[in-house]
């Protein structure tokens, strides 16, 4: 979302704000048309592509999609199901039928109870921003261990790299297991001092996911890992 | 808006108590994304007003009877500090702040695209922290920094502007002297992309010229601190990135 910034073209738009005219382009997301222009709906960056105007949006809220790595916290349990905190606007319905294990009615709260994080996937949302959850496939499971760390939505592609080209990096640095998921929730396994890095990182895709001189920031605090390690 | 007692608003050479130009605004500036606990948020100075905004969401609407099925709510809580005045304001809602919360909420409303978020509610906070007239003005400019800081999509931002009448004198942005003893109040919420009015209230009487001379000086204010609401946003996101 935030990649491919680079280009004089570049520019910083707020909401209202006219992008260009509406003939012969199509809008795109964070954009929209009103009196023969193209006004954004969001702060962020222009982008043009294939005659389509749209705004990388720098800060937004998670809108959660069918087949989306989520990470989440259970808010509350009931009898045969299980409500997941995954940071958007509505709560997640993870239903027994959909838990990896096999779970007896009335016996839910003993396999993950409120507080505990889960890595799950969105099988389903239906027009009323309803969610459904699954922990049914390969490596969802219930995070009993590591910690989680919350990122902006619009810097997780960043924190990826091309072809998680960043995040390989990170990992192959830090030695840490680090699983992001698309609701901007971070889950990082390792010895306390990796896990202390990879979190030091994070808090700079934080603070800066959205610059051009992010990749360089990054690359710059690769550099105090080796020294430590060296040290 | 006592409008009564002799007391002298306007100088001999026709400037205002403080100095202002009948046309003139206090000096505004806004800082965006000052509290890290929040989705978005801002903070206003306009004059010695010092307004803070805070917004939380889209969440899931609660109590259940608030949800709409096609379009979020806007819950906006409007609070003035109690040291925010000479006088102690007793802590608490009370019929001023609910007033102001209700109209602040329904400018928004027409300015934040509220049907792509149904059945949600959008939190907004505002503390007046300093008051010197026109804090619902500068409590509607930082809620809607606030919101674009959240980047809840929005039509335009809405900016809180006032004017009124003085000595007979139609003045932009009252001052607290002014707004006690002058004769009307003309606070306005103005997109000023579209030149579209978001909310208007009116205290005291303006003749339809008075008036439209009152907006006139709105207007004209509205797009110099809209200016400076994009360059506070610029500024919290821009920076290191030229």
């Amino acid at each position: 979302m935030s990649q491919g910034r680079s280009g004089a073209e570049q520019r910083l738009v707020t909401p209202g704000m006219a992008i260009g005219p509406l003939t012969g382009m199509r809008v795109g997301s964070g954009a929209m048309s009103h009196n023969d222009e193209i006004i954004a709906t969001k702060v962020g960056w222009v982008r043009e592509i294939n005659g389509t105007i749209s705004v990388d949006p720098i800060n937004s809220p998670y809108l959660p999609r069918s087949g989306d790595l989520v990470i989440g916290t259970v808010a509350e349990v009931r009898n045969n199901l299980w409500f997941l905190n995954i940071n958007g606007s509505f709560q997640g319905l993870l239903p027994m039928s959909l838990a990896p294990w096999k779970v007896e009615f009335g016996q839910a709260r003993q396999h993950m109870d409120v507080g505990d994080s889960a890595l799950a996937r969105v099988q389903e949302v239906d027009e009323c921003h309803n969610v459904v959850l699954t922990m049914k496939g390969v490596g969802l499971r219930r995070l009993s261990q590591g910690a989680v760390v919350e990122v902006p939505v619009n810097h997780i592609d960043r924190i990826r790299g091309e072809n998680n080209a960043n995040l390989d990096r990170m990992k192959n640095i830090s030695d840490c297991r680090i699983i992001v998921g698309e609701n901007g929730r971070v889950w990082i396994d390792g010895d306390d001092n990796n896990i202390s890095w990879t979190r030091e990182a994070l808090a700079i895709a934080k603070q800066h996911g959205h610059k051009s001189n992010f990749d360089s920031m990054m690359k710059k605090h690769e550099k105090t890992f080796t020294k430590q390690g060296d040290a | 808006m006592g409008g009564y007692g002799d007391i002298q608003l306007l100088r001999d050479d026709g400037l205002r108590l403080d100095g202002r130009k009948l046309d003139e605004s206090r000096p505004v500036s806004i800082q965006a994304g000052i509290l890290p606990a929040a989705d978005g948020s801002a903070m206003v100075t306009h004059g010695l007003n010092v307004a803070v905004a805070a917004v939380y969401g889209p969440m899931e609407a609660h109590p259940r009877k608030i949800q709409r099925q096609d379009r979020a709510v806007i819950d906006v809580r409007y609070n003035m500090a109690p040291f925010s005045t000479s006088d102690r304001i007793r802590p608490g809602y009370n019929r001023r702040s609910r007033e102001i919360s209700k109209v602040t909420a329904e400018a928004l409303e027409s300015a934040v695209l509220v049907e792509r978020f149904p059945r949600s509610k959008i939190r907004v906070e505002i503390e007046i922290l300093a008051a010197e007239a026109g804090t619902r003005c500068a409590g509607i400019t930082a809620a809607s920094v606030a919101l674009a800081d959240a980047g809840i999509p929005m039509r335009d931002m809405v900016v809180g502007v006032a004017s009124g009448k003085i000595e007979d004198t139609v003045v932009l942005d009252l001052d607290k002297a002014e707004d006690n003893y002058g004769q009307a109040d003309l606070p306005v919420g103005i997109l000023p992309n579209t030149g579209e009015i978001a909310f208007l209230q009116m205290d005291g009487d303006l003749s339809p010229e008075e008036f439209d001379l009152a907006m006139e000086y709105n207007f004209k204010a509205a797009k110099e601190i809209h200016e400076i609401m994009v360059d506070a946003l610029k500024a919290r996101y821009d920076g290191g990135d030229n």
